[in-house]
């Protein structure tokens, strides 16, 4: 039996999962899904409200503390019409939206493919039905069928208790886009729920743990709130335990002008375990090559909320990036192990922002180490640590000894954003492999393009929404736990942040034996460093198995 | 709408568009009412206008909305590092070329490369979560979309003189078994076969059950009730053909005239219910015929980061610069060791 936190308020795995019901006893003969409102709002399926002071910090509309549970939801007088707007702006402007909402057969290709629907039952979080719900209002607003035929159209009216089910389940979405990869005409999810919470956004609707850190982010520099001295003290107490460990003392540095390197991760790793590990990993790579690179304490944040916000939102809080680069006259950006930053990334930022750029000292990345070009970001200017990392090793530059991860049996989470909004799938794998000797993966339906969702991502990761998480992390930690009962799986490898937040809950959840880890402390566990002393425990201050004193 | 009502509904719709050309056509003249016009030569031509103009209208608005940002689902390995595997597969599934796309829409739209993946989720006990391959989905929606485009090939000979050579290839295929006088075309019967299995699992299936609108029971009701009549016209009733052909081509033709000596009524429905098929088309779900071409997820390459994507309304945002942020924290940078822009925190000026 797993030790369950009572703060979680979530019954054991298997009492959890055997109640949810994909049959026809979970969808009304008698009633089809527009007759259900209002809805019912679950305690620990939704997250907190997003505070005044948060809102106000960035300029987003009608800043008020409410509540989700409230019955009033304190929204503006004339809120019916700013979401009709809101919505005929949004038509006009994103095709990907105006098409989404037109197009749908309803094949049910879709409705299998969501994790939240697979570990809640819930209709309403397949992703068909997701979508309709705004489609509903779409069609009753903006469609001849609609406006004549209403509900035969499958078109409603916009009312509270309608806009509350659109809330509850836009905040139900990770904005995977896994039903997109099954889709016939690629309609995602995502696209729709980033509509849908913009929407949200200009009632004051958004939650706070994506408020929270879009202020923060917006004023500190990272989603933790953290100031810059703070920032550089937890990298100083890093540089102190690495030294512990391994006996070789690194030597960061902090907003260094004329760096030849800008690195980039989310601050998640920077403050929570077990990303910190990986942070030193970073710091020990980095160390070890003599890279020419320097953080930001004002770039602190790889992460970006404002994804989860809205488009303008996501901008403003990338565009430090650039804007740092150019101060500090860098080459270019290295950024580090990220799931929806690298979406962000690879398919926003170059268009959003480059002008931020302009007039600065970036070139086409070249690595200093082996005069590689990284010729799919000469645009951007952006280079992923693992694409980074694999053509060290690849060009044997860099000195490990994979058999100091013997004890460890690894498999591989792809993280959402850099499957389907990216393709780094063999990069992370071929580092991974050059650094432990026992690699197994999980069942081909839930990795690569096909993963699955940590259960906690675009800003779901709360602690108040933990039956959510884990309803929703239920498909991917069902297939650790295959491996782990296969071949003795004991830890699990992911390349994001906000995984190595979420996935630590899951597996103590569901499968207590499985630890999670970033890539690149297992980079730097087996790292042959110049001048280390023996090396007894790993970057935890776990002892290595066969390494021990031996005296 | 439930399931009942959407059933309902639709099959009222579908009866009302039965009745209507049969009253016009077969009553009326008992009244000494004379339409066939109405329903031979007006309608079909106001449902081909509708269908046309519906279309264009369709696509040009989807058009006008730009794509503001590159957002491919990239389904596969990205092009990296040269070394990094980056065969045919991935150029389709994840391309980063232009030709890469094109192979990946051709793939998409004729042989419906996305819905192919498709798998059933087999939920049990025990948390044991398998998927199993499942492509019956795929059968059916690959059937019934060629049959129909063979079936409408095949129309071509009532709207052609002489007849195109593929239409009389595309006959001959179809007719291949030579079964029954006259011979049997096995595409009618199969659009039929293929229409009726979406229409099961859309009745029987209970989460397609519970998204299904009206809407979608429509179009389905439709289609078969067409493919029924044409059925019923060749192999039963075994309509005059010839007169048929000389109203088409007075359609196509732009000089409609109706045949002297009338055609059966069952024809008149037949065509009634395709000219409401087409007047439809453009205000329903079956504009995914167009919109499948646009699609924002598949149609673009996965090169964001090697060439720069424009989006035409690019917002001007405010940020917070980096001189905002150290007038915030230059006292605490500057205790911390941090390197500043300007050393002295900014004193108001008192003389």
């Amino acid at each position: 039996m797993a030790v369950i936190p009572k703060s979680w308020n979530v019954p054991q795995p298997d009492v959890l999962t055997k109640k949810i019901d994909h049959g026809p006893a979970s969808m009304g003969l008698q009633k089809g899904w527009m007759s259900t409102t209002p809805v019912q709002i679950k305690e620990g399926m939704h997250c907190h409200a997003a505070l005044a002071k948060n809102l106000k910090t960035v300029g987003m509309p009608n800043p008020r503390d409410w509540s989700v549970m409230g019955d009033d939801w304190k929204l503006p007088e004339n809120w019916k019409e700013i979401v009709l707007d809101g919505l005929k702006d949004r038509l006009g402007r994103f095709r990907s939206f105006q098409l989404f909402m037109d197009i749908c057969v309803r094949c049910g290709a879709c409705a299998d493919k969501c994790h939240y629907y697979i570990g809640s039952g819930d209709p309403k979080n397949m992703p068909v039905l997701r979508a309709e719900l705004l489609r509903s209002i779409y069609r009753k607003n903006f469609t001849l069928a609609g406006k004549l035929l209403g509900p035969v159209a499958g078109a409603r009216n916009l009312t509270y208790d309608v806009l509350k089910e659109l809330w509850y389940y836009l905040y139900q979405c990770t904005e995977c886009r896994r039903c997109s990869v099954f889709c016939p005409y690629g309609i995602d999810t995502a696209e729709i729920t980033m509509m849908g919470r913009e929407l949200t956004n200009l009632l004051g609707l958004n939650i706070d743990w994506i408020a929270g850190p879009v202020a923060n982010c917006y004023r500190t520099g990272n989603h933790m709130g953290i100031q810059p001295h703070a920032f550089k003290e937890m990298i100083d107490f890093f540089v102190d335990e690495i030294e512990d460990v391994t006996g070789v003392r690194v030597d960061p540095s902090f907003n260094r002008k004329g760096a030849e390197i800008l690195f980039v991760t989310p601050s998640g790793d920077v403050f929570g375990d077990p990303g910190t590990y990986t942070a030193m990993g970073y710091l020990i790579l980095f160390h070890q090559l003599g890279l020419d690179v320097t953080w930001s304490t004002y770039a602190s944040e790889g992460g970006n909320f404002g994804l989860f916000t809205s488009n303008e939102m996501m901008k403003r809080l990338n565009a430090k990036m650039y804007a740092e680069a150019k101060r500090l006259g860098v080459k270019w950006i290295l950024g580090g192990e990220c799931g929806h930053m690298w979406r962000v990334i690879n398919q926003y930022m170059g268009t959003m922002n480059l002008d931020v750029a302009e007039g600065s000292k970036m070139e086409d990345p070249v690595s200093p180490i082996t005069g590689t070009k990284f010729e799919n970001a000469k645009s951007t200017k952006m280079v992923h640590i693992t694409e980074f990392t694999a053509d060290l090793l690849r060009h044997n530059k860099l000195k490990v000894d994979p058999s100091r991860n013997d004890h460890l049996k690894v498999t591989f989470h792809d993280s959402c954003n850099t499957s389907r909004g990216m393709g780094l799938f063999e990069e992370p794998r071929y580092v991974i492999k050059n650094v432990c000797n026992h690699f197994y993966e999980m069942p081909p339906n839930t990795i690569r393009e096909q993963t699955y969702c940590c259960g906690g991502g675009s800003g779901l990761n709360a602690g108040e929404d933990m039956e959510l998480r884990m309803r929703g992390g239920l498909p991917r930690a069902n297939a650790v736990k295959y491996v782990h009962e296969k071949h003795g799986v004991n830890k699990l490898a992911c390349v994001c942040a906000i995984d190595r937040a979420v996935l630590p809950n899951l597996m103590e959840y569901y499968v207590p034996e499985v630890d999670v880890t970033g890539v690149h402390e297992m980079v730097a566990n087996a790292m042959v460093l110049d001048g280390e002393k023996k090396k007894t425990v790993d970057l935890r201050g776990e002892p290595l198995p066969g390494k021990e004193d031996s005296e | 709408m439930n399931i009942v009502l959407s059933l309902i509904v639709s099959g009222l719709a579908i009866s009302a568009l039965v009745v209507i050309p049969f009253a016009g056509v077969w009553a009326a003249p008992f009244y000494g009412v004379h339409i066939e016009w109405l329903f031979g030569i007006v309608i079909p031509y106001l449902a081909a206008i509708t269908f046309f103009v519906g279309m264009i209208y369709r696509v040009v608005k989807w058009a006008k909305s730009p794509v503001p940002f590159r957002i491919p689902t990239t389904c596969s390995q990205q092009k990296s590092l040269p070394w990094i595997k980056y065969d045919y597969v991935d150029k389709l599934d994840n391309p980063s070329t232009r030709l890469g796309v094109w192979g990946r829409m051709i793939l998409e739209v004729l042989f419906f490369r996305s819905l192919f993946r498709n798998t059933r989720l087999q939920y049990g006990e025990g948390q044991s979560i398998k998927y199993t391959s499942s492509k019956w989905l795929w059968i059916g929606a690959i059937g019934f979309h060629y049959t129909f485009l063979v079936v409408i090939i095949r129309h071509l000979r009532f709207f052609t003189e002489p007849m195109p050579f593929f239409v009389k290839i595309i006959e001959n295929v179809d007719g291949f078994f030579q079964i029954f006088l006259p011979t049997a075309y096995q595409s009618g019967l199969l659009l039929g076969a293929a229409a009726t299995f979406l229409l099961l699992r859309r009745v029987l299936i209970p989460q397609v059950r519970y998204v299904s609108l009206p809407a979608d029971y429509f179009p389905l009701f439709l289609i078969l009730t067409i493919a029924g009549t044409g059925i019923l016209m060749r192999y039963v009733l075994k309509t005059d053909v010839v007169s048929i052909k000389e109203l088409t081509m007075g359609l196509v033709s732009f000089s409609p005239k109706i045949p002297e000596g009338g055609i059966s009524v069952v024809f008149y429905i037949h065509l009634f219910l395709v000219s409401a098929l087409f007047a439809y088309f453009p205000f329903s779900k079956l504009v995914h015929m167009g919109g499948v071409f646009l699609s924002p997820t598949r149609n673009l390459e996965n090169n964001n980061r090697a060439v720069r994507h424009i989006n035409p309304w690019n917002p001007k945002v405010k940020i917070h610069t980096y001189e905002e942020y150290e007038d915030d924290f230059r006292e605490k940078m500057i205790g911390a060791g941090l390197p500043v822009e300007k050393k002295v925190a900014p004193t108001e000026n008192k003389e």
